[in-house]
């Protein structure tokens, strides 16, 4: 048993030891876009859209924006380590090792969440130059943040699990894990949407994430956080259980 | 208890085109402390039951034991007492040479072993590259990493998956000692090659695979004893007549016969005379494993010389 914790800590220091090495790449670029993102959005918006009251837009989209960088990189980083792996044949390393599939997920899961924190971080560092903000309630950030990190770092192991080319996974990420992310009220307060798409975005996991972290900014959201926190906390778990079973199964890489 | 157990193993891949058997009911034990030979040509299954031993793959029948662990049911086991040399030669270009085999003994809950890194690093003549980045080796370098990051946790188990395909005579030389003394000094050694003569000389006993099945399996001296007897060669510009043709492989200029006594040997001789063919270079020697391993994927019981 001390074997197979000690394997899954080389994975996650190898996993982490990956994109860190390759850091001007997997945390600089993110957080500079996320800067493009509040410089154009936050000054072309800033009189236009209506968000909470006594909020400002820029103040407002900040947590959007690290939010959705935490997830958008938490995804990244599983997905694409393993795609590279299966496409160029190193993943035979990790194949041949005594690891479990409890050990493949805690370590590809647990790096994906350091990397996404990482950058969530950084965004939030940089962008507080520009909007005062203040954590009311810090908890649900904290918690929300972990979540969001876990479930999309959960979501790139089944992506990068199921695709065999890079286009695949482009598909995976530009046509599910980019629409749902804007489409879940990073740049806005789905209270202004039409009923219609209001109700869409309530069937948005993503939608919640958002929600919840914010309500740790503002002590006010779209809907209650503890909802929030059973809606992302059933679907950590569900997407979770999937990851796990395809590596108990060895999908696609034990044949 | 053998060092690695194939139980009636059984490999069918299920594809558009209907069922491939890629291997049919394999057995056979391989002993503590034995240098083993797995032959066969392309596509006849070798890579499939190391896989499966592995844990690349799994039989659809039958049951794989090293050291005594059932690959599945007792996978963390079987892997520990495993180091496997892939057929590919494949690397992670974000490491050093040192961070991949440190990472690899990881994953086995081996740390802090850098004496023995060391050591399998300079018998592996990559002492001055522990620092180089993987992508920067030439592929024989990274072929030596990947000998090296097979005997990083100390398996009393190799396997070697053609490990010397595409390689230079002096990794070639470099590695067989090494292997060799892993040998002596107690490792149990599976090793497919492509490389007939290799095999001859290093292993004591020999399984040949022809599609998905064992068609041999013995000493080395006894399949070379039992089976042909010896050979004529010779080199000849002109063809060869008709009747020699379908019984010789020809190499180039190079024509080899089997020939079992003097007589066939005159019998030989008097076709090509008549054809009026000029052989060069003659010399009678004993047959080797190639002629072995032709024989039997041939699968012709005995061939009469003409």
């Amino acid at each position: 048993m001390n074997g197979a914790l000690s394997g899954a800590r080389t994975l996650l220091y190898k996993e982490v030891l990956r994109f860190w090495k390759v850091s001007f790449q997997t945390v600089a670029a993110p957080v500079l876009t996320a800067v493009l993102y509040l410089l154009i959005f936050g000054h072309v918006l800033e009189d236009h859209v209506k968000v909470f009251d006594s909020i400002g837009y820029t103040s407002f989209l900040i947590p959007g924006l690290v939010m959705m960088s935490v997830l958008q990189n938490a995804f990244a980083n599983s997905s694409s380590s393993l795609i590279q792996s299966k496409i160029t044949g190193n993943l035979v390393f990790l194949l041949v090792a005594p690891l479990s599939h409890w050990a493949w997920f805690v370590a590809y899961v647990g790096a994906s969440m350091v990397r996404g924190l990482v950058v969530g971080s950084g965004v939030l560092l940089v962008t507080l130059w520009f909007a005062p903000l203040h954590a009311v309630e810090p908890w649900w950030i904290v918690i929300f943040a972990f979540l969001g990190a876990g479930m999309l770092g959960s979501l790139g192991l089944i992506a990068g699990l199921w695709a065999e080319k890079f286009d695949q996974m482009a598909g995976f990420q530009n046509f599910i894990i980019m629409p749902m992310t804007f489409l879940s009220g990073v740049f806005y307060s789905v209270h202004s949407l039409p009923s219609f798409w209001q109700t869409v975005s309530h069937l948005n996991p993503f939608f919640y994430m958002i929600d919840g972290f914010r309500r740790g900014f503002f002590g006010v959201s779209d809907v209650s956080p503890w909802f929030s926190l059973g809606v992302v906390g059933t679907s950590f778990l569900v997407v979770s259980g999937v990851a796990l079973h395809l590596l108990r199964t060895g999908y696609k890489i034990r044949h | 208890m053998p060092a690695i157990s194939f139980q009636s193993v059984a490999k069918t891949f299920s594809g558009a085109r209907g069922d491939v058997h890629a291997l049919t009911d394999v057995s056979f034990d391989i002993q503590a402390g034995e240098f083993f030979g797995l032959l066969g040509p392309n596509g006849a299954g070798k890579t499939t039951l190391i896989s499966i031993l592995a844990g690349l793959s799994r039989a659809t029948r039958g049951r794989v034991t090293v050291m005594g662990h059932d690959v599945v049911t007792d996978y963390a086991a079987a892997r520990r007492s495993l180091g496997i040399v892939p057929q590919e030669l494949v690397f992670d270009p974000f490491f050093s040479v040192r961070e991949a085999l440190r990472i690899q003994s990881g994953y086995f809950g081996v740390h802090h072993n850098d004496a023995w890194i060391d050591e399998l690093l300079a018998h592996l003549g990559l002492a001055d590259k522990a620092d180089a980045n993987m992508r920067q080796l030439s592929g024989g370098m990274k072929r030596r990493v990947l000998v090296a990051q097979a005997l990083v946790h100390r398996p009393p188990v190799i396997v070697l998956d053609e490990p010397t395909a595409g390689v230079d005579v002096e990794l070639r030389q470099t590695l067989w000692q090494f292997v060799a003394r892993l040998n002596k000094e107690g490792h149990t050694v599976l090793l497919t090659t492509h490389y007939l003569e290799e095999a001859e000389a290093l292993c004591g006993r020999i399984a040949m695979l022809k599609q998905g099945r064992v068609v041999a399996l013995d000493r080395t001296s006894a399949l070379l004893a039992g089976r042909a007897s010896t050979m004529l060669r010779f080199k000849m510009d002109t063809p060869l007549p008709a009747s020699l043709a379908a019984q010789s492989r020809v190499t180039g200029r190079i024509v080899q016969i089997k020939a079992h006594d003097a007589r066939e040997v005159e019998a030989i001789l008097a076709t090509l005379r008549e054809a009026g063919g000029q052989p060069e270079d003659l010399e009678i020697g004993r047959a080797d494993l190639e002629d072995v391993f032709l024989e039997i994927m041939q699968g012709e019981p005995e061939r009469v010389a003409a």
